[in-house]
């Protein structure tokens, strides 16, 4: 928890081996090969996504990716500039210094009997998650937060245990007049 | 007017001014190949789709140009792979139409399947596998103009064999328009205006030339600049011919095999101006130790370019040839005599040498060879190599008059590009004469294109410059690796050999027998084995009503210098081994 506190002062940044998380929204042209070609890039060079959700946005023939990645600054750059270069990539923004919000929705599977119940709804109260599904041995919770509020809730639910886990990877989104559009 | 697939893929190269086409045919592209019996492209049937490729390269290269070759699916596609890898290092303008099987098939491990835009993707600017055929139109529209325009290269298409089939109503596209590319032309004004700056204050400057100043057709704003502002130049690899040979401000190639004075003046200048270069390994050398007193200025069309591996004062994006005649504008003239003349000291002390062999039977020095064809074709032709030591000597002793005259793979190092690639720029240039200087390793990766050059009647000229070996190899490992010459003589048994037991060469039988090889295709043949061979072979060849081979034996232990060894400095420039 401490060392984001240092890292949004910019002091870590210092630190050769340090590798910031970078969030990259991409707006694509709405076809075939694309993510192939995003995330060749990527593989190329070695570098494992994190995290990657896509989806259509208001324009039908226009996507959004939102990518989580970290790796070496300076490759994560020439990266971008590569990815910016692609045909098919419209615009492209890198959220590590700009007001912004996360979101990730995961669906929990936990185990849990009759007298587990009122302990787990307490907790899913308290994260603002949501009991989706109920059966005999197990909850299904729904939970939408940034990485933060859904890696404890995740940590919170271990004690039960978790029978499934399904996430959707991250989504991002500037705060106030700053926007990626075409 | 209602057309097939196979008429539109026709129909749109006619319109796109296309001269030929290099490939073969085969199951998933007979439909196109159906049309092109009637169509007015001439048609250049390669023996190995990789020729085909390279072939499309020359043309491209030499005329600047659009260059397009085909192959069917599976390996046909698979075969143009290298071809297309080495274009795209270079930034080279192709168009790749192959072949695939059915669209209801594919993904099916159909016959001759293979995923041919999978394979390509890394190795193009862009690619597409065309599934309906209203878009084949469309598609090789924007696979023109994404391959010619920006930071030019191969861009492949795959077309499955229904769709060539398929029947639409036709119109031309006449306007395209792709919302996601769009290349930035003209320099920030700004910016420039930061150069124009640095360039006034400078006293110690240097132009360093890429490739892209021959890709962007800037040469002519290139000299300009270096006249008015009086600054030497200094080209890579690329650039040979960038600036003819013969001018006063022009000092000769850079990096690994560049010359000593080139190399110094890279590393004393004070300010370094980048045109179209890209900083590459086998310039810079040791990046820390890197031209460590300049400020440096970096025009590159490719944003990506920038910073990449230098970190530039600098940068102005945009195509050089729009941003160096808004720079020279507002150029003022400007003299930098005491460093020019410095330069020359160095290049006095250490120029361009080589000794005469001393033994009993001399054999022919390589570097004598190439300087005796740049003296009989004034350094006007057209020149085109493999990739090895006599790739290295080409750039040493054969400075072009011209751009567009200097054809080698220096970006991906391809050996096997010299031979095809010389055929499609005679093509282009039956006038002038076109030769390619290739190892004897590099030849044999492609050399049955000489079937191609035989029936299309392409008079080039192949000097081989055989020594027996995979010669750079057995460079490096003389120099780095104890002389353990491990799979690079290519007349030994497992290419294994050592200093020791090393027979003159001339007392060996080298397989195959480049002469006959000629002989055997209806070329000429010479092997050349002595000094006062050379010019009369040299003027025969020149002279020739049909392709020829000169074979001519070289020392095996003969090396290129100078040399800064990989991962040096420049600084740290190996000159010669005494
Ligand atoms: C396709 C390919 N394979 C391997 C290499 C590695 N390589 C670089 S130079 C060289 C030797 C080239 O031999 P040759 O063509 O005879 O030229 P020489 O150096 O003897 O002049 C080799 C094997 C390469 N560049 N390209
Ligand atoms: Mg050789």
């Amino acid at each position: 928890m401490e060392s984001e506190i240092f890292v949004k002062a910019g002091l870590l940044m210092k630190d050769k081996n340090f590798e910031p998380k970078h969030t990259i929204s991409i707006l694509v042209e709405n076809k075939a090969g694309v993510l192939a070609r995003i995330s060749g890039l990527f593989s190329a060079r070695g570098f494992n996504i994190d995290s990657l959700a896509v989806g259509e946005t208001d324009d039908p023939t226009v996507s959004r990716m939102t990518i989580v990645v970290k790796g070496d600054e300076k490759i994560l750059e020439q990266v971008e500039k590569q990815l910016n270069k692609l045909v098919d990539v419209i615009k492209l923004g890198d959220y590590i210094e700009i007001p912004h919000l996360e979101r990730d929705l995961a669906l929990i599977k936990v185990k849990a009997d009759k007298n587990d119940r009122s302990e787990l709804l307490q907790i899913v109260d308290i994260f603002r998650a949501k009991i989706v599904d109920v059966a005999d041995h197990s909850v299904i919770i729904e939970v939408t937060g940034d990485e933060d509020k859904i890696e404890a809730l995740i940590r919170m639910l271990g004690s039960f245990g978790i029978l499934e886990m399904s996430r959707t990877g991250i989504v991002a989104m500037a705060r106030g007049n700053n926007s990626l559009t075409i | 007017m209602e057309k097939t697939g196979a008429e539109i893929i026709v129909e749109c190269l006619e319109r796109e001014g296309v001269e030929f086409i290099f490939g073969i045919p085969g199951g998933c592209n007979l439909p196109f190949f159906d049309k092109l019996y009637d169509s007015k492209i001439r048609l250049i049937l390669t023996r190995h789709e990789q020729g085909a490729s390279h072939m499309a390269d020359g043309y491209a290269r030499s005329t600047g140009k659009v260059g397009v070759c085909t192959a069917t699916s599976g390996p046909g596609a698979t075969n143009l792979v290298t071809g297309l890898a080495t274009a795209h290092m270079d930034s080279i303008p192709l168009v790749a139409i192959t072949g695939q099987v059915r669209t209801d098939v594919i993904g099916s491990d159909a016959f001759q399947e293979a995923d041919a835009i999978g394979c390509t993707r890394p190795v193009t600017k862009h690619n597409y596998l065309v599934k309906d055929v209203k878009d084949l139109a469309h598609v090789i529209r924007e696979a023109f103009y994404i391959a010619s325009t920006g930071r030019p290269g191969p861009v492949h298409i795959d077309v499955p064999v229904d769709i060539q089939r398929a029947k639409i109503e036709f119109s031309y596209p006449e306007k395209i328009s792709i919302r996601s590319y769009s290349p930035t032309i003209k320099g920030h004004p700004l910016q420039i205006k930061k150069a124009l700056e640095l360039i006034k204050a400078a006293e110690r400057p240097l132009l360093y030339v890429g490739g892209g100043t021959i890709l962007s057709g800037a040469t002519k704003e290139l000299r300009t600049l270096a006249e008015k502002a009086n600054i030497p130049v200094a080209t890579t690899l690329m650039a040979n011919g960038a600036m003819p040979f013969d001018h006063p401000l022009y000092l000769g190639p850079l990096g690994m095999h560049g010359k000593y004075s080139t190399n110094t003046a890279m590393q004393k200048c004070d300010l370094m101006i980048s045109c179209g270069a890209r900083f590459d390994d086998r310039v810079t050398g040791k990046l820390s130790s890197f031209s460590p007193h300049s400020k440096k200025i970096h025009f590159d069309i490719d944003p990506a370019n920038i910073g990449k591996s230098v970190a530039v004062d600098v940068p102005v994006v945009g195509d050089l040839k729009t941003v160096l005649k808004e720079l020279n504008d507002q150029m003022p003239e400007k003299n930098h005599k005491p460093w020019i003349e410095q330069i020359k000291e160095w290049d006095k002390k250490h120029p361009f040498s080589y000794k005469e062999d001393q033994g009993k039977d001399p054999f022919i020095k390589p570097q004598y060879v190439i300087q005796e064809l740049h003296r009989l074709t004034k350094g006007e032709a057209i020149i085109t190599t493999g990739v090895g030591q006599h790739q290295m000597w080409a750039m040493q002793w054969y400075p072009c008059k011209y751009p567009r005259h200097f054809l080698t793979s220096g970006g991906l190092g391809t050996m096997g590009y010299g031979f095809p690639s010389s055929i499609g720029a005679k093509l282009a240039f039956p006038e002038k004469p076109v030769i390619c200087i290739d190892g004897d390793g590099s030849f044999q990766m492609t050399m049955s294109e000489m079937a191609t050059a035989i029936h299309e009647n392409v008079k080039v000229i192949v000097i081989i410059l055989n020594n027996y070996y995979l010669g750079m190899v057995r460079q490096w490992q003389e120099l780095f690796y104890k002389e353990r010459f491990s799979a690079s003589c290519l007349t030994a048994q497992g290419g294994r050999r050592t200093k020791e037991n090393e027979p003159d060469p001339r007392s060996l039988k080298y397989i195959p027998d480049f002469v006959k090889f000629a002989e055997a295709y209806g070329a000429l043949g010479l092997r050349l084995t002595h000094k006062e061979e050379v010019e009369g072979a040299l003027k025969q060849a020149l002279d020739s009503k049909v392709p020829v081979i000169l074979d001519v034996i070289i020392h095996p232990e003969e090396k290129v210098f100078p040399m800064v060894p990989a991962g040096a400095g420049l600084d740290d420039i190996i000159v010669d081994m005494a």
